[in-house]
């Protein structure tokens, strides 16, 4: 898609806040089986009340409610939040060192298991594509891999050592069993399981970001990721997929780009829409799009901002997520206990 | 928590005599804050000074640096925490607050700094109750 020919006017609209948490709103997350002709977009966002809400947009009104809020069962923070990709569970990460698995019964969010073993609050949760696997950080060090059994039942299946501070987010690759963390130890590291079954980390990018490295997201097509940093800058890798899917663990993400001198304050958060526009939300409570420039000759792609939105929130954006289903529609949340929803508009003059 | 006192013998300098600086309604009682391990101020101490805080009420900014008393001072992280804190109860919500610790006055500055300034941390740090209670001893002692 190229951003340039729409003619250069794109503007964020505000589509509805959300409001209901009591404490800033850490995370949320689309649910993927949602936003088609069957079924409404639902959202679950999760907030320092240590609450857990799930939101559906009516297909009456258009008009985003709260159908549940999922309390009283953490006892601290809710950090992370996502969405088995069946759409039928959803686990949440939790400061109280645990990661609970919730199931949907007939209307009812009910608390079908609960993962611990981490050693201290748990940062970022994420299920592999097929569904076999999940993973979850925290500020221990570790990144551990569970295996999902039938019946709900979770079984560690491996404790990844190597980070050497607080491990911010981890995620899987979209097609393959390769997992990536980052870091406030500055780095991101990638790992993959070899013939024998285990675990082990096999590239750490050390000389990317200077300071903590709070998200990545990776593109449709898998072959390339982009990082977000308390350096002020995000940072685009590519890594040469066919070798990646013919089993190669030696392939190895190089940098191609970096978008600096955009952001003043810490970037918290930043997610690859399909259609590849980047979006990223910050701590000067401003969202801004990326999107290649067709301009760029000599080194590879670079890319240009599309649209800066200042003061999307009234405090810190601390995520951003594009819908799953309906075409630039987006999500994000904020220190100021909101939750919003927006489309990405060219604008008519 | 350490068994004995990181520094036991910190200079203390007399109270000042506080000059009505009424131009803006900012709260500067910061300086009131008790020491994590004395029982004086952070002013006596010269942990921190009239200059140690600047405000941009346009942006919504604040800076605010001190300097711990000696250079391996490990209650720096908790001086911070309790500015922070301050800081959030005497400016409306959406204000920016960054703390730092004085260039040149703590052996592991960057670290210091980096630590006092992850969001998510300090969160973390706040729901840890021993640490709230220090934080809110230091904040709401009367000993002053």
């Amino acid at each position: 898609m190229d951003f340039d020919d729409e003619g250069s006017n794109f503007e964020l609209k505000e589509i509805q806040t959300l409001s209901g948490h009591t404490d800033r709103v850490w995370s949320l997350a689309w649910n993927p089986a949602t936003g088609t002709d069957d079924a409404q977009p639902v959202i679950a966002s999760c907030s320092g009340d240590k609450t857990v809400r799930i939101w559906e947009r009516s297909a009456l009104t258009r008009s985003w409610d709260c159908k549940a809020v999922l309390e009283e069962t953490h006892t601290r923070t809710v950090r992370s939040c996502t969405w088995s990709p069946s759409g039928k569970l959803l686990a949440t990460a939790s400061f109280d060192a645990t990661t609970a698995i919730w199931e949907n019964v007939g209307g009812d969010f009910q608390c079908v298991s609960t993962l611990e073993g981490h050693e201290n609050e748990v940062k970022s949760v994420s299920w592999n594509a097929s569904e076999s696997l999940l993973a979850t950080c925290s500020r221990d060090k570790t990144v551990w891999i569970w295996e999902v059994m039938p019946g709900n039942e979770f079984e560690c299946a491996s404790v990844l050592q190597g980070h050497t501070q607080d491990v911010k987010m981890i995620k899987w690759h979209p097609t393959m069993d390769i997992l990536f963390s980052c870091s406030y130890d500055n780095t991101i590291k990638v790992w993959a399981e070899d013939d024998t079954g285990d675990w082990h980390c096999i590239q750490t990018i050390v000389s990317g970001h200077s300071s903590t490295v709070w998200a990545i997201s990776f593109n449709a097509g898998g072959d390339k990721m982009v990082t977000c940093s308390d350096d002020l800058t995000l940072k685009v890798w590519e890594a040469d997929i066919e070798g990646m899917r013919s089993g190669n663990n030696q392939v190895l993400w190089k940098h191609l780009s970096t978008l600096s001198g955009y952001h003043d304050r810490t970037i918290f958060s930043v997610h690859w829409s399909r259609e590849g526009i980047i979006a990223s939300g910050a701590a000067d409570d401003a969202i801004r799009f990326f999107v290649e420039s067709k301009d760029s000759v000599v080194d590879g792609p670079s890319y240009r901002l599309l649209l800066k939105k200042e003061k999307a929130h009234d405090m810190d954006v601390n995520v951003v997520q594009w819908s799953p289903g309906e075409n630039r529609v987006m999500a994000s949340a904020s220190d100021d206990g909101t939750i919003k929803i927006w489309e990405l508009a060219t604008s008519s003059n | 928590m350490t068994l004995g006192l990181i520094n036991a013998n910190p200079i203390v300098h007399a109270k000042k005599e506080r000059v009505a600086r009424c131009e803006d309604s900012h709260c500067y009682f910061v300086r009131d804050i008790r020491d994590p391990e004395h029982p004086y101020s952070l002013e006596q101490l010269s942990v921190l000074s009239e200059e140690s805080i600047s405000v941009d009420d346009k942006l919504g900014r604040i800076l605010i640096t001190f300097t711990p008393t000696i250079q391996h001072c490990s209650m720096a992280t908790v001086i911070g925490l309790c500015l922070r804190v301050k800081l959030q109860e005497c400016f409306p919500p959406h204000y920016k607050v960054d703390i730092k610790v004085s260039p040149g006055s703590h052996a592991d500055e960057e670290a210091v700094n980096k630590q006092l300034n992850d969001k998510e941390r300090i969160a973390a740090a706040l729901e840890n109750p021993n640490l709230r209670q220090l934080v809110d001893e230091c904040l709401y002692s009367n000993e002053l």
